[in-house]
């Protein structure tokens, strides 16, 4: 197990160092001199040429790409223009609210639409159904930052049930932190929790279908047993497999919703840095975040033999 | 009750499906009796409701699609057919059990089997996880099942066809049960295996004291096992009698080449299996006369526009053929 | 995996009428006839609202007023935003860009798609390297990669249909090959090749068709997520610039307005929700008809 975990990281090696090739690529083939977009369109010729020089764009490109990734691999995702802190520092202070976010949003979403797939199922064809199912593809096609205002005007300015916007770190407390997280959880969950219904829906009407679902109400095994012990835990692997994916749903989210609740998270981050140009930020937290969607992606498919015993490593 | 009061009486059951295309009568108007411990076969071919009955016995047919419109199912002298469903719970896997054709996908793949087998013990007799996974590697150990501790914690991928059966029946008996109902336990298993797990089922089948539906498409594991056969074409019952007495002496021409079609080694190898000709009849429209007339060598035009009923040709064997004194 | 390769199955049967088909497949036609009226919209903008530029100092912040709905030069229909700007113009303008977004990113990155896909399940060699860099490329969260390029570049509407295109063209070559890779194992391929087909004939004849019906079900959804990214692009900065009237320029602009002027952000937003779901719902209907195995899995 432990070897295959390991064999299984070496083998997101080259698609790490092609996303790394891209990311580097966007800024040194994109029109225009890297230099003088980073430097900003006030800049002057010596500032440009002290940019070039700071950042080694006088040498090859491969030489130029070496000497970054070499950075890259210590930890060192370079400096931000704009705050003149290394970017990774940037990254990992504003680290807790984006990571709360996830957490919150991942259990509200999957909870939900793993109960609601399975009680679609369950009554296929009924009004619940047809409900759960009307809901998912509004769940697709409700913008973030709609929903999100929506949510805000509803539950924080009208009825004041909840706070407008903010972050507060859980050291200050549980329901400080957690009452501020509610309302973004909901609007970036949304269109996960849609599609997480979705396949659970789909994989569960199929596997109700089969023999042993039969054998367990045989032995006269009652419904909810039979629904989340028999069904569910073989309905697991297809699940787990479109939670991974999602996450890209829930990354990209992530900087929308950080900006509609004021979150001081990465998102934020790289939402600022759009218009002061910050580019290694907008870099750097390409970087990282493609990581963790290759990581999670990863621990997903690791994760198979815990659901089902036929899977061996 | 007295001790020779049926344990199980079905009475005009009537299964039908209702799909898009129309209704179809899968078990239409079957009557049958089983005494406490007694070993009844249903023979017929796939598609003429004797899977069905046993499934509308238990209540399990897919709600949606599929309905008992009528008859009596009285198991201990209780009509099954009006009862809830945490009643017939009660029942399923508890007084009444059951097995089915397919070894390899009837067992649960996620769960242990002894998980599998301690779940019905904990459901009805409120055994605890220890007691249950007990009785559980008990169930296994009288099915024969080798290191029976250690292996009641493997998956069913774990096993072979054969032991997955025997993993099935550990289930099926492990509360007892008063009637078994077997759906071709044999069918998906290697020959070599077949007659083991049948010999299994059986001897333990006496152990407990089980009564014991047998149904199979096979007259061969009938003659072996059952003590009365119900012959069922069509979702009815064309004849009914003492296993001696049927292959004795078969009154419907059905029986009659259902039995031709046996393959008999030791008489005559040269001899070609006789098969019936034609094919099922279309259930989804009514059919006014005897099922199998298309079929009958025998069909006259009587046969063709009224059903025969079942009736007793003497001595207990019944059979519902207008010709049946014809040889 | 029979249908993997579905032959397509012409959309409207020639018997059976129009009712017949709506009944049997009220997702098309609820989500097709949204989306012409939404198309209807964008092509008439100018004739059906007024200019959504003017600024009015004393209008600014009116509430949606239904009174003399139809009246000429009435600017508060929908209400007014902190410009004085007719919401109701604004928005119907703002249907433009979102379709006009929406319908390029989808065609675009089919297309490449679609040639991406082919070479890449058909030869072999070339497969691995590109599997390889669309692993990449799927790896990159999409609204970073189109940030990026925005902020890179400086936007502009081309920009933002690139930026968003790139992202999706791995969606589309995973789908290509996939079908490519069930038809490839059916018998008649191997009977093209025996006989000497040259493979551009193989593709164009034999494998090009399985990939129709799926294909199209992936544009139409491609072509909702694009109007999607396309507003939360432009609600970020990061898209068309500010002054084109975009819905997700125009609830950025209002944001800080929402305690006293929710009207200005639900206006957009409501239609935005409303073209995305109209083609979802399209793509929904047309998945169960065109591409049974879609269907399934989804």
């Amino acid at each position: 197990m432990i070897a295959y975990i390991i064999r299984r990281l070496i083998a997101t090696i080259p698609v790490m160092l092609l996303v790394a090739v891209i990311v580097f690529l966007l800024v040194h083939l994109a029109p225009g001199d890297p230099a003088s977009v980073i430097a900003g369109d006030n800049a002057t010729s010596d500032q440009i040429a002290a940019i070039r020089a700071t950042l080694g764009l006088d040498r090859p490109l491969w030489e130029q790409f070496a000497i970054w990734i070499w950075r890259v691999l210590q930890g060192d995702l370079g400096q931000s223009l704009f705050w003149n802190r290394g970017v990774a520092e940037l990254i990992l202070q504003r680290a807790e609210p984006t990571i709360s976010l996830a957490i919150t949003t991942l259990i509200f979403a999957v909870t939900i639409a793993i109960g609601l797939g399975v009680l679609a199922a369950w009554k296929a064809g009924s009004g619940i159904d047809r409900s759960v199912m009307g809901l998912a593809v509004a769940g697709f096609s409700l913008p973030v930052f709609v929903v999100g205002y929506l949510l805000v005007y509803l539950f924080a300015i009208e009825l004041r049930w909840l706070p407008v916007q903010g972050y507060r770190p859980i050291a200050e407390g549980f329901w400080p932190w957690l009452e501020r997280l509610i309302l973004p959880s909901i609007a970036l969950g949304l269109a996960y929790l849609a599609l997480i219904a979705r396949i659970t829906r789909t994989t569960m009407l199929e596997i109700l279908a089969e023999d042993y679902i039969r054998t367990a109400q045989a032995k006269g095994v009652a419904t909810r047993p039979m629904l989340f012990k028999h069904a569910l835990k073989n309905a697991a692997v297809p699940i787990v497999t479109v939670v991974g994916i999602g996450v890209a749903l829930l990354i990209s989210g992530v900087v929308i919703t950080e900006t509609v609740f004021n979150i001081p998270g990465v998102g934020r981050l790289v939402v600022d840095a759009i218009t002061r140009r910050d580019y290694p930020i907008i870099q750097g937290v390409m970087l990282v975040f493609s990581a963790i969607y290759v990581l999670v992606n990863l621990a997903v498919d690791l994760s198979y033999t815990l659901f089902d015993p036929r899977v061996r490593y | 009750m007295d001790a020779t009061a049926p344990i199980l009486e079905v009475q005009d059951l009537r299964t039908h499906f209702f799909t898009q295309d129309g209704v179809t009568r899968a078990v239409d108007g079957v009557s049958f009796a089983l005494e406490p411990g007694e070993t009844l076969g249903i023979v017929g071919e796939s598609g003429c409701g004797k899977s069905v009955t046993a499934l509308s016995i238990l209540r399990l047919l897919p709600p949606k699609l599929s309905r008992i419109v009528g008859g009596k199912v009285i198991f201990e002298g209780t009509d099954l057919v009006p009862l809830d469903e945490p009643a017939m719970r009660e029942i399923r896997g508890n007084r009444i059990a059951m097995i089915f054709q397919e070894p390899m996908t009837s067992l649960n793949p996620v769960l242990t089997i002894g998980e599998q087998i301690a779940e019905a013990v904990r459901i009805h007799q409120g055994a605890s996880q220890k007691d249950a996974l007990a009785r559980a590697v008990e169930m296994l150990k009288l099915v024969r099942i080798p290191d029976a501790e250690r292996r009641v914690g493997d998956y069913p991928h774990q096993f072979s066809g054969g032991m997955r059966q025997r993993v099935m029946i550990a289930m099926a008996l492990s509360c007892n049960p008063k009637l078994l109902l077997a759906d071709e336990p044999t069918t998906a298993l290697d020959v070599t295996v077949q007659k083991q797990i049948l010999r299994l089922m059986l001897e333990l089948k006496e152990r407990i004291g089980s009564a014991v539906i047998l149904i199979t498409h096979d007259l061969g594991v009938i003659a072996e096992t059952a003590k009365r056969v119900v012959v069922m074409y069509a979702g009815r019952v064309v004849e009914q009698a003492e296993v001696t007495a049927l292959f004795d002496a078969p009154l419907h021409p059905y029986t009659r080449g259902l039995m031709a079609s046996i393959p008999r080694l030791k008489h005559n190898r040269a001899r070609r299996l006789a098969e019936i000709p034609g094919i099922v009849p279309d259930l989804r429209t009514p059919i006014p006369g005897c099922a199998f007339a298309p079929r009958c060598p025998l069909a006259t035009d009587r046969c063709r526009e009224a059903a025969p009923p079942l009736e007793d040709q003497g001595s207990g064997h019944f059979a519902a053929c207008w010709e049946a004194g014809r040889a | 995996m029979a249908t993997a390769a579905t032959v397509v199955t012409p959309l409207i049967s020639t018997r059976g009428g129009f009712v017949r088909f709506a009944r049997r497949n009220p997702t098309i036609v609820i989500g097709g006839a949204m989306l012409l009226v939404m198309v209807f919209v964008a092509v008439f903008a100018p004739w059906i609202s007024g200019d959504p530029f003017t600024v009015s100092p004393v209008d600014r912040l009116k509430p949606p007023s239904f009174a003399d709905f139809f009246a000429a030069g009435k600017i508060d229909r929908f209400g007014t935003d902190n410009l004085g700007r007719d919401i109701y113009a604004r928005t119907v303008h703002g249907t433009r860009i979102s379709l006009v977004v929406g319908i390029t990113v989808s065609i675009l990155a089919t297309l490449i798609g679609l040639a991406i896909g082919l070479a890449a399940g058909y030869f072999r060699v070339v497969d691995a390297i590109v599997m390889r860099v669309m692993d990449a490329l799927m790896a990159i969260p999409s609204i970073l990669l189109a940030i990026a390029l925005v902020a890179l570049t400086g936007g502009g509407i081309a920009i933002v249909i690139v930026a968003i295109t790139v992202p999706d063209i791995p969606r589309v070559v995973r789908l290509v090959r996939s079908v490519v890779l069930t038809v490839r194992e059916r018998p008649y391929i191997d009977a093209a090749i025996s006989v000497g087909s040259p493979s551009q004939k193989i593709i164009l004849r034999h494998i090009l068709p399985s990939t129709v019906g799926p294909l199209i079900v992936q544009a139409t959804y491609l072509c909702a997520s694009a109007i999607l990214v396309e507003a939360g692009l432009s609600f970020l900065g990061a898209g068309v610039p500010p002054e084109i009237p975009t819905w997700g320029n125009m609830i950025a602009q209002s944001r800080l307005f929402l305690a006293r002027a929710p009207w200005t952000i639900f206006a957009p937003g409501a239609c935005l929700a409303l073209v995305v779901l109209s083609i979802n719902l399209l793509g929904d209907g047309l998945r169960d008809r065109l591409d049974p195995r879609l269907a399934r899995r989804m």
